[in-house]
């Protein structure tokens, strides 16, 4: 069992991504319920839109100095992607059938993979990230990167700004108003499209966040990598109860530890080696999924809410 | 009105469709000085993840072509390459495969690069008697049929050569160097359960345990995956001298700075898959790590100076990488077969050049770029010298060749 903390650290540091990722999904779900397949694709433009900034910044620049700024290059690239989403690929089909916008949906993923995979220089393959040097940390019998480290900070820290938003602030309320009743909302003179703007925005600018965090845990960014970690979060947010805030990243941090806990721990049970290992992780995600949602159909956080369509 | 949009869409949709199919087909065979044209067909992956390997293909048979054209070799014919990108996808494959097939020009198809793509074009390829000839694939699958592993070895397909040699050399030969030349006892196996990476991790194995070495744990990935900390964890804990990844490059390159990152300091070890520039590129931890790879170094062979300077010469932006004078002789394999039918029928091509072309290439021999080409009675190349390369100072050095025999029982 010696390895128990350091699987617990992996699972962490992979949830918290997920989970990350997980929020934009949430909520621009809770907003205006529709499943943005293509957040996936804004989480991937925001890590080329960081390194497009290291790489625009004069060589030699120590990566902690550029972080800050790559940071805020891959937020505004990816808000900028999800804020163009909105008003051109989703505003127009607001009153179609809900049909419409998933399949436009998953049309934009395409489309913005092979944008970058066309346009962006060496884009056909993986690019390099710039990562941190040094030796990594010892936590509690856990080897810990240094790049790592950057999520386990960003995550808490995001969740925290985005809970003071939501409770506290003016157009944090008029979010929960209109995820409530967006026509009541309307009515009591709530500007309901640009609340509907700024979940996307808010939700692009976490999936930068988690892009920024990817490129520096894995080396590399290339135009396929939205596709599993965006189905990943999408599961993590239907997880912990989609719609609400905290569950998806409660819901990214379950299934990466469960993910973590699945690839070393399930092959030691009795009878069931040939299930263990990375291969079949990914099962046991989806397996935890289905329980869970079998037991509780609205997800770990999740509240019973009247179908309002 | 919505009527009429839904018409307009069919109508382009279909005009689409018709444009497109009209580009397979060509009639015209004669170009402007009389010559024939033979179409020499290309598939690799270009673009994509694996597009450094593909690329340095695609380069190196245009090359072939260039020089046989240049130089005459086969009188009263212009050869053409015809390139398509296949995406490392088996569907795209087959599809690029029938669609040379429909043009009656193309006599022989060099590619593919991936063993999983190459079963799904094989039967395509038997249909047409159309000559396909991998420089890369390495499944022994392909030329033996399933059962080599009882040695009930079968040819599969007729129109099938390649000239890389197969997974069961190089995974013996990597398991012979694992336990000889660098002295491992203990080995972690993992592969990406692709069928390329299983079959070059179980013929290591076979080899590395009949030796006496051990396995301290195996376990396999997606290919797909870029995070690896859970695996490499499990790694650790089990301490081997030797981690042997059966896969290519984009998966392996992160796979091994992980390790490395996660405290395992033992070198990487994996096949020709690995033994890539973007290996190193996209891994600033490779230091140490091995490949092997089919045929002895290129730069160290007298035959191979003059494709690498040629190469040069030619001006090409991608590096010929892992498979490019493999690819450069497989071209030659062609264009020596079509020599030989075009020779036979009295200096024109025959009309049933196709199947004179695969029954040529079963007798072709010449000495290539990677060394002496010719084809065993399942297709498989003649030649297997393997290389072992080491990461030093941030490019693959070799460390040792030999010709691997001990399996041949046939």
């Amino acid at each position: 069992m010696s390895e128990l903390p350091q699987q617990l650290a992996n699972g962490l540091i992979l949830g918290a991504m997920y989970g990350l990722i997980a929020i934009g999904y949430t909520m621009v779900y809770g907003i205006v319920q529709l499943i943005n397949f293509a957040h996936g694709e804004i989480f991937m433009v925001g890590g080329f839109g960081a390194l497009s900034v290291f790489l625009a910044l004069p060589a030699g620049t120590s990566l902690a100095l550029a972080l800050p700024v790559m940071l805020l290059g891959g937020i505004a690239v990816s808000v900028l992607v999800g804020i163009a989403a909105e008003r051109f690929a989703y505003r127009p089909l607001r009153g179609a059938p809900r049909l419409a916008p998933l399949i436009t949906a998953i049309g934009l993923s395409i489309a913005l993979q092979q944008a970058i995979w066309k346009w962006y220089p060496d884009g056909k393959q993986a690019r390099v990230f710039p990562q941190f040097k040094g030796r990594a940390f010892d936590i509690l019998g856990a080897t810990v990167q240094r790049g790592d480290i950057f999520v386990l900070i960003a995550a808490p820290a995001c969740m925290i700004a985005l809970g003071f938003f939501v409770a506290k602030t003016r157009s944090g309320r008029a979010m929960q108003a209109t995820a409530q009743d967006p026509d009541t909302a309307k009515l009591m003179g709530i500007n309901t499209d640009r609340i509907i703007v700024l979940a996307f925005a808010i939700g692009a600018a976490f999936a930068g966040v988690a892009a920024v965090a990817y490129g520096l845990r894995t080396g590399e960014v290339q135009f396929r990598m939205g596709f599993i970690m965006g189905l990943k979060a999408f599961t993590a947010a239907v997880l912990g109860g989609i719609g609400n805030i905290y569950g998806a990243m409660l819901g990214g941090v379950v299934l990466g530890i469960a993910e973590a806990l699945a690839t070393a721990y399930i092959e030691e049970i009795p009878g069931m080696e040939q299930f263990g290992g990375g291969a079949w992780k990914d099962v046991w995600a989806f397996v935890l999924l289905i329980l869970v949602l079998l037991l509780r159909p609205q997800g770990l956080l999740g509240e019973r809410v009247a179908d309002r369509a | 009105m919505r009527h009429r949009s839904l018409l307009i869409l069919t109508t382009a949709v279909t005009a689409g469709a018709l444009t497109l199919s009209a580009c397979g087909s060509r009639g015209e065979n004669k170009s402007g000085d009389g010559k024939a044209t033979v179409v020499i067909g290309l598939d690799a992956p270009t673009t994509g993840e694996l597009s450094a390997l593909g690329l340095g293909i695609r380069n190196s048979a245009q090359l072939a072509i260039d020089n046989a054209n240049k130089a005459g070799e086969v009188k009263g014919v212009t050869f053409k390459l015809e390139a398509l990108d296949d995406k490392a996808l088996p569907n795209v494959g087959q599809q690029n495969t029938t669609k040379l097939a429909g043009d009656k020009d193309v006599l022989g198809i060099v590619g593919p690069l991936n063993s999983g793509v190459a079963q799904s074009m094989q039967q395509v390829s038997k249909q047409n008697n159309l000559t396909l000839i991998s420089p890369a694939n390495t499944t022994p699958d392909l030329t033996q049929g399933p059962d080599w592993r009882k040695d009930k070895r079968v040819r599969q397909f007729p129109t099938y050569f390649r000239t890389a040699t197969t997974d069961e050399v190089q995974g013996a030969f990597d398991g012979q160097y694992a336990w000889e030349k660098v002295k491992a006892k203990k080995v972690y196996i993992i592969d990406d359960q692709k069928t390329y990476g299983v079959g070059l991790a179980s013929s290591f194995k076979d080899q590395f345990t009949k030796l006496g070495g051990k396995v301290a744990g195996s376990e396999h990935v997606s290919p797909d995956d870029r995070d690896f900390k859970a695996v490499v964890s499990k790694v650790k804990s089990a301490k081997p001298d030797l981690v042997f990844y059966g896969g290519e490059y984009p998966a392996s390159g992160p796979l091994s700075q992980q390790l490395k990152d996660g405290g395992v300091t033992v070198p990487l070890m994996g096949g020709d898959g690995m033994y890539s520039g973007d290996y190193i590129k996209l891994n600033k931890k490779a230091q140490g790590d091995y490949a092997s790879s089919v045929g002895k170094p290129v730069e160290d062979l007298p035959s191979a100076k003059k494709f690498i300077a040629d190469y040069k010469a030619a001006g090409f932006k991608e590096a010929y990488e892992a498979y490019g004078g493999s690819a450069y002789d497989s071209t030659w394999a062609v264009i020596q077969a079509v020599k030989a039918v075009v020779g036979a029928n009295s200096g024109k091509l025959p009309d049933d050049a196709r199947k004179k072309v695969v029954d040529a290439m079963n007798k072709v021999t010449f000495d290539g770029v990677t060394g002496h080409i010719a084809f065993d009675k399942y297709g498989d190349t003649t030649n297997t010298m393997i290389t072992a390369y080491q990461v030093d100072k941030g490019a693959w050095a070799s460390r040792f060749s030999a010709e691997f025999k001990k399996f041949d029982k046939s």
